[in-house]
């Protein structure tokens, strides 16, 4: 009876600690993902490797950590003019993601715990990742069909075979 | 009439070659004369073998493709990345900053360290060959 009572009040507790710490630990992306009016100079340079993606996928901090370490960017010398730089940190840094609660800063979008959360082994195998057309969690739209768009709706959703 | 007949021809065959010139190449031919009295002309030949250079498996060819006139495809993302030669993709050379800034980051990354003016010339003279 007595860890009924306790288990009743950690259920109803349950709503408040959800509440401090946000959904999925506080590590969720923005909402919008990207504002309406972009940067074109973002567009630009961060569309020319990767699609340009959304600035509500991670917080702001993340975003000035790879900002400041450009020239090594994953592996790949990705080196802006300082001008470029400051133009495309803002933007970035003021439509980051509005509703990241935690503390933590990941370097890569595939380390938030929304993005795990997402793309579970359970609906995601292993092997589809490995596929030549998807090759990397990094080509969101190999799968996210109109991805560059900021659009990650699950119903254009297409995993390539 | 004869005249005319000259200044027609005249003009027919140095349009094609006006055409041909390729204003961000001129600027490395300058910078490539400064940085060697002996600079002569650039090469397709040279700039070919550049492109096929291949350090620590990585090659112009890993994201461009082993034809540029082609879409290449990024190595790690898979994004798909435009054609490099002109004749495919009529922007490519036009932008002087952005092939200082190409060059710059992406010789860094298959050669480990910055190309030479020579280098960059001969680089477009093969883009420039490719039909």
């Amino acid at each position: 009876m007595r860890s009924l009572f306790c288990l009743a009040l950690a259920i109803s507790l349950c709503p408040l600690a959800a509440l401090a710490d946000g959904k999925y630990g506080g590590e969720n992306r923005g909402k919008p993902l990207q504002p309406a009016q972009v940067n074109a100079k973002w567009q630009q340079e961060c569309g020319s490797c990767h699609i340009a993606y959304a600035p509500g996928l991670l917080p702001a901090e993340s975003w000035r950590k790879i900002m400041a370490g450009l020239d090594q960017h994953f592996g790949d010398n990705a080196a802006l003019t300082a001008q470029e730089s400051k133009e495309i940190t803002a933007f970035l840094v003021v439509n980051a993601s509005n509703r990241w609660s935690a503390k933590t800063a990941p370097m890569r979008i595939t380390e938030s715990a929304w993005f795990k959360a997402k793309h579970n082994s359970r609906e995601i195998s292993p092997d589809t990742w490995k596929r030549p057309a998807v090759k990397s969690p990094a080509n969101c739209q190999a799968c996210h069909t109109e991805a560059a768009k900021a659009d990650f709706n699950e119903h254009r959703i297409k995993i390539p075979r | 009439m004869n005249k005319l007949l000259l200044t027609t021809l005249a003009f027919a065959i140095a349009l094609p070659l006006a055409a041909a010139a390729n204003p961000v190449q001129d600027s490395y031919r300058a910078a490539a004369k400064q940085e060697n009295a002996g600079f002569k002309d650039f090469s397709a030949a040279r700039g070919q073998a550049l492109y096929s250079t291949k350090t620590a498996d990585m090659a112009c060819a890993s994201c461009h493709g082993n034809t540029p006139n082609a879409n290449g495809k990024h190595a790690k993302t898979g994004k798909d990345i435009l054609p490099l030669s002109p004749s495919a993709n009529a922007q490519r050379f036009t932008d002087a900053a952005k092939v200082e800034k190409w060059f710059g980051r992406n010789c860094k990354d298959v050669l480990n360290r910055a190309c030479t003016a020579q280098e960059k010339g001969d680089f477009i003279a093969y883009m420039l060959s490719v039909k």
